[in-house]
């Protein structure tokens, strides 16, 4: 049986209107692509498809997306004035709508963030009631929530690395909820995503990234703190 | 399905029972559901609900008292026109509560900040009708806190047997459930009796049964606002005919299966895909037209990779 809701579901959360799917859960799929990119970006192509190509702007999508990239939180008053503000912090904006996408879920969101030589893709997904899910982080399937602690790995694809991972995680007293693990091209290279019900040591993220096989170390913790 | 230690809000009649056997007021066992089911400390739930009802009464203010139009143009500051208006048709009291659950409407589809109650396109039923309560029986605010964890408690027994959510159950499973909550908060703050809070949320969801959730351009503006404040209207004639002890006939806990019943059998056009009733009017097609982006690369079928 599905989890009983809480009070809080009933009477709640607080919000920024108009909708939790338009509002909340695009200002979320921002603020997890900025974690995963480790900055505010200076540039950004923002593409929505399907649904939310014909829709982003009479729901304010495209304030919402802007305000999340800027790290606002889902309550904040000044979503409604993102367009100020990301001129004022000097965030340059591009926005697409692509329709008929029939690979995605209707309220995707693609996100090209750049600052320097840095760029990162994001692609996320609104799933209602301000969840979402980060289909996709440079063409690697991710499929995380963001509602746990997440841990991002890119390595070398080698014998053992996932049973070494999940050890290391374990001496964390860490419980993995969710653990996905993909190969792109022929690069060798992996990307192993995780999601942890608590938190890990910022020590243990060095640890693993200091290991030879290992590219790049993303820790997400809670997107909503 | 009952524990020993705690209720778990699968229905009403074993709501009473329980309040009943164990000589407890109504608020009491949502508060020990909240700390057994999910761990949250008393303390917290009391701030979280104070945190919430100071949220309802800023959006009240912020709707009454700052520029409320949205990017579509279809709000445009209903809410002060109505809180203003000379003539007030059946008394003052009435024309501030019509204008309070129309401008927390308002902040919320003009991206304000609001407490979903059950859902942000409910968000000002309970704002409207508790504000005014609280203003014109001068109830403390401990008191409207207890009542709106009854309206929760409320809220987690439709959202168990019916819905609480327009794409599953229509406009009466959001606004339906909104009124319900706070037609029982209502009758509780005012002193009412187990039998008469549950004959306030009977009657309430009497009266909003088969709602259909048809939101023009499929926006939350048309016809959202103005149902908040129907709502709020009906919430306070079914806690004035519940107070009397006027019967609902029908107990509570079947109204709700019929609410669950008339959602299961609406037709998908009427679930907030703006695909009938006023979004498939001549006018509501031509505002989304005006309204939806048409600037759109369209993909070939044939998908992508």
């Amino acid at each position: 049986m599905a989890e009983r809701s809480s009070v809080f579901d009933m009477i709640g959360p607080v919000m920024i209107g108009p909708s939790s799917s338009h509002t909340a859960g695009v200002v979320r799929i921002a603020r997890a692509a900025i974690r995963v990119f480790g900055s505010i970006p200076d540039e950004v192509d923002i593409t929505f498809y399907n649904s939310f190509a014909r829709t982003y702007e009479g729901h304010g999508s495209d304030k919402a997306i802007l305000a999340g990239l800027l790290d606002f939180k889902t309550d904040d008053k000044r979503i409604k004035d993102a367009f100020e503000h990301a001129k004022q912090q000097g965030l340059t904006y591009k926005f697409r709508s692509v329709g008929n996408a029939a690979i995605y879920h209707p309220n995707t969101i693609k996100l090209n963030m750049r600052k320097g030589a840095h760029e990162v893709e994001v692609i996320g997904v609104s799933k209602g009631g301000g969840l979402i899910l980060i289909e996709e982080v440079n063409g690697f399937a991710a499929n995380f929530t963001s509602s746990l602690h997440t841990l991002i790995i890119f390595a070398k694809d080698q014998p053992g690395s996932i049973a070494f991972i999940s050890d290391i995680i374990a001496h964390e007293d860490g419980n993995i909820a969710t653990m996905s693990v993909t190969r792109k091209g022929k690069s060798g290279q992996a990307c192993l995503v995780l999601e942890i019900d608590t938190g890990i040591r910022m020590l243990t993220k060095d640890y693993i990234e200091s290991l030879s096989w290992v590219d790049q170390v993303i820790y997400i913790p809670d997107i909503d703190m | 399905m009952q524990t020993e230690d705690y209720l778990l809000f699968d229905d009403f009649k074993s709501w009473k029972k329980y309040c009943e056997k164990h000589n407890k007021l109504l608020f009491e066992p949502v508060l020990d559901y909240e700390i057994h089911q999910k761990g949250t400390k008393e303390t917290a739930i009391w701030e979280g609900i104070a945190t919430a009802y100071q949220v309802m009464c800023e959006a009240v203010d912020t709707g009454l008292n700052e520029e409320m139009t949205s990017r579509s143009g279809m709000i445009n500051n209903g809410a002060k026109k109505v809180y203003r208006y000379p003539k007030a048709v059946l008394s003052a009291e009435f024309q501030r509560l019509i204008a309070r659950a129309l401008a927390a409407k308002e902040v919320n589809s003009c991206m304000g900040r609001v407490v979903a109650a059950p859902t942000a396109g409910a968000s000002g039923i309970l704002p409207g009708t508790l504000y005014t309560l609280q203003e014109l029986h001068d109830i403390p605010n401990q008191k409207i806190y207890e009542g709106m964890l009854v309206g929760a408690g409320i809220a987690l027994i439709i959202e168990r047997n019916a819905s609480i959510a327009g794409a599953v159950g229509g406009c009466q499973a959001e606004t339906g459930t909104a009124a319900a909550m706070a037609s029982g908060a209502i009758v509780y703050c005012l002193g009412g009796d187990i039998n008469q809070v549950f004959g306030a949320v009977a009657i309430t969801i009497q009266c909003m049964l088969g709602l259909v959730c048809d939101p023009v351009a499929g926006l939350v503006e048309i016809p959202c606002v103005v149902r908040n404040a129907s709502a709020a209207a009906i919430a306070y004639s079914s806690a004035q005919i519940s107070l009397a002890s006027v019967d609902s006939v029908i107990p509570v806990d079947e109204c709700i299966m019929a609410m669950g019943e008339i959602g299961q059998a609406m037709e998908a056009r009427y679930k907030e895909t703006a695909l009938g009733g006023l979004a498939a009017t001549p006018t509501g097609q031509a505002i989304s037209r005006r309204v939806l982006i048409h600037d759109i690369e369209m993909l070939d079928d044939e998908p992508e990779q």
